[in-house]
């Protein structure tokens, strides 16, 4: 990053409030959202303005509430991980990681090599595509529509990478307490090593579509400032954090599933502003895009699953012939996995940040409580300190560059 | 285990440091897949975290999560658990305080502005007060809802509180398929 000194570029911004000014006046409440086509779902934002000025901002949530922690305290810990497709949307495949890891930490359990790498996989393709897709709609919010067209192309490509990997394009529910779902598709490698080649390519070009244009810079640079201190103090993490300078990653602090074994930069910015924001998160998947490398490169053979008949479901030939397996399919599917007694914490580094899992196990099937440390939410409380004081209009390149899923907010 | 977890031994030294320099401050420890849980009192909350911010051993610079527990039939109703993290010191450590109904506990947003909206979602989901919280109102479900809906007495299917028996576990929705 430090080779892009970033051009000067003159101060569109007004004078402070308070400064005697035809543009200030009297105070002017209005309402943003839940249904905004800036707001990517459904967030509420109460704003007081000042002229054009924003005084002050209330964020109103729980539109999207449907009561997970709740549900899952009354479900099995296989059967919660399609309700973790829901959280962030956009990375269902870096959630289902996330939560399945938490709950194998209580089991205490290590997946087979195999198992893990295809894991890694699965975070760094979801990492690709939530910021393809935060690429394009920021963008797009703040008036260059030409690179949502160009990231949306490439997502498709990995929709259906994922689709041929997990049978669906977004509900993917593709981890299982010890292991996966089912192994890799014939084919599905060549197809990611073919997307890992074209895929550089388009990135060079979105970047010089965005990177030194001057509109883009002026609506970024400077906009939804957050020093370190305050953003470590406020909580955030993933890019956000990474954009003001704090080389702070799950993967590389607490690394899980082997990436303590890969190759990769953790970039960050220097200003905490909106345009380092995007350098950072642009960054990030090109050093996807190395691990994804890496992984195919070492992607061993073996099982994917923890052979252990009170965690993972039998053959199903073997079910059908033998006896044993049949009574151990039963129960496991009419029992549960029964956990210790306990509680576990585990994070891992998603799209968005620091994605966290609390498990209270009473040593039942199901947790006596599940805690989701959703980034979003986190995240999003830094929308004050970014955004008061500034313009309305940067309030959008504020919303964009914070990349909050309110799936994930309102859990 | 899968990928070295963080190493328990550090926050273990800040445990020692704590009760060296705060007499009394930790009443239980636990540990568990190499995270060490310290119960500390109630009322000594805001003191602990001051100490475990500023300590250079501690270093818990970020507070990532709070969460709110609800128990039936204990001494206590709730416990509240505040997940600290350094950042200088890549240590984890969690933080129990117990209280009962009547109770509240000291906000923690004086040590951490990134406390605020957490509390807040355990005060709406699970009904824990925190003193001093610049900002307590509900931040999940609609402002006049009635209920804290991850109390252990309010079933998942939302059967309102007062139809059922006091002190008694909710229907637990699911869990109880096979008595059906």
């Amino acid at each position: 990053m430090e080779n892009l000194p970033a051009p000067q570029v003159p101060s569109m911004r007004p004078e402070p409030p308070g400064t005697e000014d035809a543009l200030h006046g009297d105070t002017m409440v209005i309402n943003m959202g839940p249904s905004h086509p800036s707001t990517h779902g459904v967030l509420r934002l109460v704003l007081t303005l000042d002229g054009e000025v924003v005084k002050s901002v209330q964020p109103h949530l729980g539109y999207l509430h449907r009561g997970m922690e709740k549900i899952a305290e009354g479900m099995t810990y296989n059967q919660f991980v399609p309700y973790t497709d829901r959280l962030d949307y956009l990375a269902p495949l870096s959630n289902n990681v996330g939560y399945i890891l938490a709950v194998e930490k209580l089991l205490g359990i290590t997946v087979p090599p195999r198992a893990q790498v295809i894991r890694v996989m699965c975070c760094e393709i979801a990492r690709i595509s939530a910021h393809l897709l935060w690429l394009g709609t920021g963008a797009l919010d703040l008036g260059a529509a030409t690179v949502f067209f160009h990231t949306f192309r490439e997502r498709e490509t990995l929709y259906n990478i994922i689709e041929a990997l997990t049978g669906a394009r977004m509900t993917t529910s593709y981890t299982r307490v010890g292991g996966l779902m089912r192994d890799l598709p014939d084919g599905w490698t060549d197809q990611v090593r073919a997307f890992l080649d074209t895929f550089p390519g388009m990135l060079d070009e979105i970047d010089s579509l965005l990177t030194r244009n001057r509109i883009w810079m002026k609506r970024t640079q400077g906009v939804g400032r957050i020093g370190a201190p305050e953003a470590i103090a406020l909580g955030l993490t993933g890019p956000n954090l990474r954009g003001c300078g704090v080389a702070h990653d799950v993967r590389r602090t607490e690394p899980y599933s082997g990436y303590d074994t890969y190759d990769f930069d953790v970039p960050v910015g220097s200003e905490g502003d909106a345009y380092d924001r995007y350098l950072v998160r642009l960054e990030e998947m090109r050093q996807s895009v190395r691990i994804l490398d890496q992984a195919l490169r070492r992607l061993p053979g073996g099982p994917i699953a923890v052979d252990d008949p009170k965690i993972t479901l039998p053959k199903k030939e073997r079910v059908l012939t033998s006896m044993e397996e049949l009574i151990e399919q039963f129960m496991l599917v009419t029992e549960g996995i029964k956990g210790p007694s306990g509680e576990v914490y585990h994070a891992i580094e998603a799209p968005k940040g620091e994605l966290g899992f609390y498990i209270r196990s009473e040593g039942d099937k199901s947790p006596y409580r599940l805690q989701i440390r959703s980034p979003s939410f986190i995240n999003l409380q830094a929308i004050e300190t970014m955004a008061v004081g500034g313009l309305l209009s940067d309030l959008i390149a504020v919303v964009a560059s914070l990349d909050p899923v309110m799936g994930e907010v309102d859990r | 285990m899968q990928g070295p977890y963080v190493d328990p031994s550090p926050p273990r030294l800040v445990i020692d440091r704590l009760r060296e320099r705060l007499p009394g401050a930790v009443l239980e420890v636990s540990e568990f897949r190499g995270e060490i849980t310290a119960v500390v009192p109630r009322e000594r909350i805001l003191e602990i975290c001051r100490f475990l911010k500023d300590e250079p051993e501690a270093a818990f610079d970020m507070l990532t999560v709070l969460t709110g527990l609800h128990y039936l039939n204990r001494d206590y109703d709730y416990e509240v658990l505040y997940n600290l993290y350094s950042i200088p010191k890549n240590h984890r450590l969690r933080l129990k305080v117990r209280l009962k109904e009547t109770e509240t506990v000291d906000s923690v947003t004086p040590v951490w502005s990134g406390a605020n909206w957490p509390e807040r979602e355990v005060y709406d989901l699970v009904g824990v007060r925190f003193h001093g919280h610049p900002d307590l109102r509900r931040i999940i479900m609609p402002e006049d809802y009635p209920y804290h809906p991850l109390r252990k007495d309010f079933d998942v299917e939302g059967v309102p509180a007062e139809t059922r028996t006091p002190g008694r576990a909710a229907s637990p929705g699911f869990r109880d398929m096979e008595s059906v």
